[in-house]
């Protein structure tokens, strides 16, 4: 499916639309992190946790745990939450 | 010059002596920067920023290859990360196996915040480094950096575990180990300290780790035996007299004389007005006696600015037994900075350059011992760390 990466990330991609598997959001992210090696652990915590301000959207619904199962044709979305300073 | 030299050292800051021309490493809230000086140190070369918008806390080039540098970053939004060169910075690679605390199956375990100390571990040992994390944890790498693992027993240990405290016990922006020290003379004998959390050693190369507490002060009505109530800002080896430990705390100035266990509170002999409160202390390279510190207001709600406004920095020549100001070429007045504890070295030189980066993005040098003063670079981002390094020779 098309992954659609924001720009903190694009060190790792170099590209806003990229492609990964995956029957739910964990195993997405361990296919991207197969690609672009670091990228995983920049969005996932040693315990498994989604870090604080990071979010995942399928087709515009927000996904909170990495075991949600995907739709193969949809499109997920990352997005860093408006913090920071 | 003492006598007792160990030869050189592994530190994480001072160089590996002689003269010539000057690196500073510079971490700050928004990037690195490396600043290189000609042989004189007196005009300096700017290359940066490298990772521009990244929190970097910690910069370090290894002494004992003259090459490699790591970096601790991480941003407002990703998770941390360690950067790493072994052309001086000139190119960087992220590390593989950034520092992670095992996983906890319940899902309640502890997670790196942000990589806060970098040391490189002893001259016989090359390639191996340590991290400090927030919230507390030790980490080592033996491959350069690359990957790292849970170092000794104290991540998980249960009273270290309560010594540390939470989240909420700790610095406004996150608890901290730091201050990762390895005698030189012995790879096995080892320091480190937390904020909060207390100064702790172990001379069986991190299997085991006791807390060095006596004589160290506390807020008033806790328990000063207790390491959960001690929070040490600094705390600096002497690369002359290995047996000498000076500490910045948050209650005070110390030294500590081995094979004594008890520190002596030497800010005592501070100007009353000023006090003993502050985050960085700098020890010289070659001078078991003579050190730096850089004061801060740590009345009432603790401003961490410079006392009255009028920054400057106290020296002594014996010791802590007095102390001298040291104030010229900074500003006489309205200067509401502080320096952080990793943002104030000396440099391997004679006479011998310190510096330091202030919370206002200034970057200061002296050529000759903390007096005068100048001003390298203003305008960066609030400064976290600085380190220098001389005698490097060609890259």
């Amino acid at each position: 499916m098309n992954v659609l990466v924001p720009s903190p990330l694009r060190s790792y991609t170099a590209s806003r639309i990229v492609e990964a598997e995956g029957e739910c959001l964990d195993d997405l992210l361990i296919d991207l992190d197969r690609q672009y090696p670091g990228i995983r652990f920049r969005m996932v915590d040693e315990q498994g946790r989604i870090r604080p301000h990071l979010r995942f959207f399928l087709q515009g619904r927000q996904l909170f745990d990495l075991r949600q199962k995907l739709e193969p044709d949809a499109e997920l979305t990352i997005v860093q939450a408006l913090s920071g300073g | 010059m003492d006598g007792d030299s160990p030869g050189a050292a592994p530190t994480t800051s001072g160089g590996v002596g002689g003269n010539g021309s000057v690196m500073l490493l510079v971490a700050t809230r928004k990037g690195a920067w490396i600043y290189h000086s000609d042989a004189e140190r007196k005009h300096w070369r700017v290359d940066g920023p490298h990772f521009l918008g990244h929190i970097v806390n910690h910069v370090v080039l290894d002494p004992r290859d003259g090459q490699t540098v790591l970096a601790a970053a991480k941003t407002g939004h990703l998770g941390p990360t360690i950067f790493r060169s072994t052309d001086r910075g000139r190119s960087w690679r992220e590390a593989s196996g950034p520092p992670a605390f095992a996983r906890d199956e319940t899902g309640q375990g502890r997670a790196v915040d942000h990589t806060f100390w970098l040391t490189p571990c002893h001259a016989n040992e090359s390639r191996a480094w340590y991290a400090g994390t927030s919230p507390q944890g030790l980490f080592r790498s033996d491959d350069g950096g690359d990957t790292w693992r849970p170092f000794s027993c104290i991540n998980d240990d249960p009273a270290y575990r309560e010594w540390m405290g939470t989240v909420q016990d700790g610095t406004p922006d996150g608890p901290k180990l730091h201050s990762i020290i390895v005698d030189p003379r012995d790879p096995a004998h080892l320091y480190f300290a937390m904020s909060g959390g207390g100064v702790h050693e172990s001379r069986d190369a991190g299997r085991t780790f006791r807390p060095v507490l006596k004589g160290l002060e506390v807020v008033d009505g806790f328990d000063a035996t207790t390491p959960t109530f001690h929070d040490p800002h600094c705390v600096r080896l002497c690369p002359s007299r290995p047996d000498r430990l000076y500490q910045q705390n948050h209650c005070g100035i110390y030294r500590l004389d081995r094979p004594s266990d008890e520190w002596l509170r030497i800010g005592r002999n501070m100007p009353a007005d000023v006090g003993d409160i502050g985050f960085p202390l700098v020890v010289h390279p070659r001078e078991a006696d003579v050190a730096w510190v850089f004061p801060m207001d740590g009345q009432s709600v603790w401003p961490r600015t410079s006392p009255d406004g009028r920054p400057a920095v106290y020296s002594t020549a014996d010791g802590g037994a007095t102390w001298k100001r040291l104030d010229r070429g900074l500003p006489a007045a309205q200067a509401w900075w502080t320096v952080k504890r990793q943002a104030m070295c000396a440099d391997g030189c004679d006479p011998v350059g310190v510096y330091f980066g202030t919370t206002s993005g200034e970057l200061w040098m002296s050529a000759n011992g903390a007096d005068p003063w100048t001003c390298i670079a203003r305008h960066l981002p609030e400064i976290y760390g600085v380190e220098a390094m001389s005698g490097l020779g060609p890259a």
